[in-house]
């Protein structure tokens, strides 16, 4: 093992604010937007916290209809555009994607910096208009409420969205063109980390999707400031063709959102079952058609919003089939399980609730992309459980698991074990009670978006209420430990886990140019092996 | 060590990597802008597939003659581009700064153009939200397909001006001598987005002036 | 309405059957492959711990593994596809002989109109055993008619109708609410589904006091504002024939050719020169903002009735 120097390490290279804020290092930048995504997440989650309180009775008691809608326009925007699109590629995938390629940096540097940057101004936006008195538009921005009807501060927080969204076209344009120009010698296209393959395709979505957004976003920008007729049909336009627009990025973004996930718990298998990943080219592939298919898919979010019935039944087919390469990859990684070697350490406990949480997130994914339930459950709180059992149970669980598998890598510092596995479990067990209650209540048929509410609902949005505190007191915990990790944990070796993978192979942390010889590859990737396999002695034939 | 490697940036391994990523780069970023204007086209097109005989009344508003002239300066100036980048290629600042100022130019007398366009449109009430108040026959579709007109080319026009003040960066780095044989990126790059932008304006003028006229 | 902790809703229509029978279905299918991920997940994290077994890592990944896997969850998804678009079809896709109601959104109430000229605000009165078409707009942003013991919603679009149909299955008070987030009042656009008896129904309909029918309200507003000058049916008259003109197929004069359903209609009347018939000019002034929703929803019923003598002789 390789001792890490103080002096040399990315971290201990230069101090002050200044050099942190000048950086170029994809490793700092990764840190700064892992500190930029925390502090969103915290945001979006005390909106969270304050719609839950409200949801416990039936009543408007806590907050006025007005304030209560601002409160989930703000939790959505917030959450979507300010944590969950940039959570895990901007901060991990930008520290880690160099690493693992074996290169000293991304291959734009300053437009790195410079996509942190916009992101926060963005985001700044945003939280100005929060401040300024909130936006109430839902974060689907539905016209003609949003260009025509809305009072409140839609201008501030498109104009917000519409920034960030510039931030995450120069990260994909980054990523992509490094791990095509930019990997070390001998590491061909199938011998890349999945993580990579993962954020290979989420860029792809990232580069692809976003300026349409961002166009459709414009023009609501430019029917509201004039008050021409775009989308406002009583001026001529058509709100459907907002829709369309919006969804045509918005559902790919679902994908920008889990597949960097997918691919963390792609490392984190592998390395706690101490077996090669199974069928890699599958999951590889599986991430590319889940980018691919994802573009084709946007009309299930309209399914009764009035467009042709005949469209309706053609997204249902599409939608089912992106349904494939998600099961392919859930039962790829059981199959990695299947006679290894597992160890449970805290990163792998997170990727275990993943795979569940993940699980029933997408099977209900498939109750509403079923044409005869979704004309049901639709715009209710199944809709709403199932989304969160994606964005929130997948994604949130796989960010957790990857800040505690890279952290002693990041940062250099262990955390303590028994903290992070019990945070692991208050937050399945949290997420659970929070979240299954709502598929219940959205076959009821309570619809979302409601401050009030019929009382025969009031049990099950109790439990909901209940399992959501849960669930915040167990985000808040490994804020205290890995905090705390960084003043008293110990110093971290450089592959503490016994991963494989380049970024294992160099220092924790890692020095400012990545690695002290450029590494070259000669294997597979995961070739892992089981420390407890007693192989029998190889038979040689005798030859001549 | 050849006399390249004051050029490379750290992170890359030789100059050709450094090109190759620059160029990836850029064909990435047009792709977003394909996208971007993808968005609009679209719209425009599925609106004027729904309100058909407006969008052909309001395209008897725009003048012909003058988007004909303008098409013609622009790819004039594409072909300037593509020169100064020949010049590039080959290492000759000179060059370089000549057809840059050139492009310039003929940059700056499309937007002027355009300029007077929009000015004239203005004048005849054609300008929707503000000084909409010109008599239609089709109704509201007139005025719809004015703010598309207006969104379409402003956005082009503000590529435009974004990659005439990214002449002004290269004209600078001209100067200073900067172009080589072995590095000349930037020029390159700067090439590849103002003909895409040309290309922009090469679907919007059928689009806008031509279909639907007789 | 009784408050009570329930775990399924009431199913009141015929639709509500069909939706349930499906959803049972997806709970028993993906029920299996729930359990079945979540049951391997527990077998192989107790079976597999590190030190509990020794195995070679390095064992076979056969491709008729990964095949096999992927064919399952295919052949599933497309019977609940095939499943699940029947029924989607089947509920937007009203019977002829249906009785229509008028559904009104507007920020933050339900305007509903009975053919015969009832009004209701927020609530909604239909009979028993009966296909009960409801056609939908709104005057301000989109709404979504939503009855949750139908098992039905569609979104009420403003500058456009949409339509769905139910039947009700059971006489009671049920559930109506607004879908699609609307404003500051969303959560109370909601109101009241009554499902009663035939009898009852009829008596209800023709209880308080008695209003014009949506068709003479029509006729009287198309004498008001003076359809009747143009469409007057006479050879030299500036605008086409109304008679028998509702469902018939348009030739326009940009060589399309459009049925004139509710659609062709309402834009007919409220922006007349989008789609001009062929041999008329586009002379008719637009009645956008002089119109209100429900006034417009009038006039296209009266132009419903307006059917030539002999064809309604002809019809058997």
């Amino acid at each position: 093992m390789i001792e890490a120097n103080p002096a040399s390490n990315y971290l201990g290279a230069a101090h002050g604010l200044r050099s942190w804020l000048l950086t170029r290092d994809h490793k700092r930048i990764g840190v700064l937007y892992l500190l930029g995504v925390t502090f969103f997440f915290f945001i979006g989650g005390a909106f969270a916290v304050l719609m839950r309180f409200e949801l416990a009775t039936p009543e408007a008691d806590l907050v006025a209809s007005d304030t209560y809608n601002r409160l989930f326009s703000m939790h959505g925007i917030v959450m979507t555009f300010l944590f969950l699109v940039p959570s895990i590629p901007a901060s991990l995938g930008n520290f880690l994607l160099p690493l693992m390629l074996g290169a000293r940096d991304l291959a734009f540097p300053k437009l790195n910096l410079l996509s942190w940057y916009v992101f926060m101004v963005g985001g700044l936006f945003t939280v100005a208009a929060a401040a300024f008195g909130g936006v109430d538009t839902g974060w689907t921005f539905y016209t003609p409420y949003s260009s025509t009807y809305a009072n409140s501060n839609v201008m501030l927080a498109a104009v917000g969205v519409f920034i960030t969204g510039f931030s995450s076209i120069l990260t994909g344009v980054n990523f992509i063109v490094t791990i095509h120009k930019m990997r070390a010698p001998g590491l061909t296209w199938f011998r890349l980390p999945l993580f990579v393959w993962a954020h290979y395709a989420t860029s792809l979505i990232m580069v692809l999707g976003t300026p349409v957004l961002a166009i459709t976003l414009l023009l609501v920008a430019v029917e509201r400031l004039l008050g021409v007729g775009i989308f406002d049909p009583s001026l001529g336009g058509d709100p459907i063709l907002f829709q369309h627009l919006f969804w045509f990025y918005s559902h790919p973004a679902v994908y920008i959102m889990v597949l960097p996930g997918m691919g963390v718990i792609s490392e984190i298998i592998t390395c706690f079952a101490r077996k090669p990943i199974f069928g890699y080219k599958f999951i590889a592939f599986s991430s590319m058609a889940i980018a691919v298919l994802g573009f084709l898919v946007w009309g299930h979010h309209m399914f009764v919003s009035g467009q042709s019935v005949y469209a309706g039944v053609a997204f249902s087919m599409l939608t089912m089939a992106v349904s494939v390469p998600s099961a392919i990859k859930v039962f790829n990684w059981l199959a990695t399980m299947f006679r290894g070697s597992i160890v449970f350490d805290s990163p792998m406990i997170y990727a275990l609730g993943f795979i569940g949480l993940f699980t029933i997130g997408g099977l209900t994914g498939v109750f509403l992309g079923t044409l005869g339930l979704d004309l049901h459950v639709h715009d209710t709180y199944f809709v709403v459980a199932h989304f969160h059992f994606i964005m929130v149970g997948a994604t949130v669980m796989a960010y957790l698991a990857a800040i505690h598998f890279w952290w002693p890598k990041i940062f250099g510092r262990t955390f303590p074990e028994n903290w992070a596995k019990f945070a692991a479990l208050m937050v399945f067990a949290g997420f659970i009670l929070a979240f299954f209650p709502q598929f219940v209540l959205g076959y009821l048929g309570m619809p979302r978006r409601y401050h009030i509410y019929p009382d025969e609902f009031q049990m099950l949005n109790v439990l909901s209420s209940a399992g959501a505190s849960i669930l915040g007191v167990g985000y808040l915990i490994p804020m205290v430990y890995l905090l705390g990790s960084l003043r008293i944990g110990k110093k971290a070796a450089a592959n503490p886990w016994g991963a494989k993978g380049l970024e294992w192979k160099t220092t924790s942390p890692p020095p400012v140019e990545n690695f002290e010889t450029p590494p070259t590859v000669e294997g597979d990737v995961y070739e892992y092996k089981n420390p407890h396999v007693v192989r029998p002695p190889e038979v040689t034939l005798a030859r001549g | 060590m050849h006399a390249a490697d004051a050029q490379l940036d750290h992170h890359f391994d030789d100059i050709h990597q450094q090109r190759e990523a620059a160029g990836l780069g850029m064909w990435l970023f047009l792709a977003q802008e394909v996208m971007f204007f993808g968005g609009l086209f679209g719209a425009y097109t599925i609106y004027r597939l729904l309100d058909y005989a407006a969008f052909q009344e309001a395209s008897h508003h725009l003048d012909v003659t003058i988007g004909a002239v303008n098409t013609a300066v622009l790819i004039g100036s594409s072909l300037t581009m593509a020169l100064a980048v020949r010049a590039g290629q080959l290492g000759n600042n000179r060059g370089v700064s000549i057809f840059v100022l050139l492009t310039m130019l003929l940059g700056a007398v499309f937007l002027g153009v355009k300029g007077i366009e929009y000015s004239d449109k203005w004048h005849h009430g054609l300008i929707p939200g503000l000084h909409f108040t010109a008599e239609t026959v089709a109704g509201r579709g007139v005025e719809l397909f004015f703010v598309f007109y207006f969104v379409m080319t402003g956005m082009h026009a503000l590529h435009m001006v974004i990659g005439v003040g990214l002449m002004l960066w290269v004209l600078r780095m001209a100067a200073q001598k900067r172009f080589t044989p072995e590095r000349h990126a930037w020029v390159e790059n700067l090439g590849l987005y103002w003909h895409f932008v040309d290309i922009v304006w090469i679907f919007l003028f059928p689009l806008l002036y031509l279909i639907g006229r007789h | 309405m009784r408050p009570e902790l329930q775990f399924f809703p009431p199913a009141a229509s015929t639709l509500a059957n069909d939706v349930d029978l499906l959803f049972w279905f997806f709970v028993v299918v993906c029920g299996f492959f729930g359990l079945l991920v979540f049951g391997l997940l527990a077998l192989f994290s107790a079976r597999y711990r590190a030190k509990a077994q020794r195995y070679d890592p390095n064992h076979a990944q056969p491709l008729w593994l990964e095949i096999g896997w992927a064919l399952p969850p295919l052949a599933v998804v497309a019977v609940l596809f095939v499943w699940g678009a029947k029924v989607y079809v089947e509920a937007y896709t009203p019977p002829s002989e249906a009785l229509e109601i008028f559904v009104t959104g507007k920020q933050w109430m339900w305007k509903i109109q009975h053919p015969n000229g009832k009004k209701e605000i927020n609530a909604l009165h239909v009979p028993l055993g009966r296909a009960v078409k409801l056609t939908m707009t709104s005057e301000d942003v989109i709404h979504s008619f939503y009855v949750p013991a139908f098992r039905l919603k569609r979104d009420v679009l403003p500058g456009k109708y949409t339509s769905m149909w139910f039947e009700a299955t059971q006489t009671g008070d049920y559930h109506l609410f607004c879908a699609e987030y609307c404003g500051t009042d969303h959560s109370r656009m909601i109101g009241r589904v009554t499902v009663m008896s035939q009898a009852d129904y009829e008596a209800w309909l023709g209880g308080g006091e008695q209003l014009l029918s949506l068709e003479e309200r029509g006729q009287r507003l198309f004498n008001q504002r003076a359809c009747v000058t143009c469409h007057n049916g006479l050879p030299e008259a500036s605008g086409p024939d109304l008679v028998g003109l509702f469902g018939s197929e348009r030739r326009l004069s940009n060589g399309e050719t459009v049925t004139a359903d509710v659609d062709y209609l309402r834009e007919s009347i409220l922006y007349p020169t989008k789609k001009i018939a062929v041999g008329y000019a586009p002379v008719m002034p637009t009645f956008a903002g002089q119109l209100s929703e429900e006034q417009i929803t009038a006039l296209i019923e009266y132009m419903r009735t307006l059917k030539a003598p002999e064809a309604e002789g002809a019809t058997p």
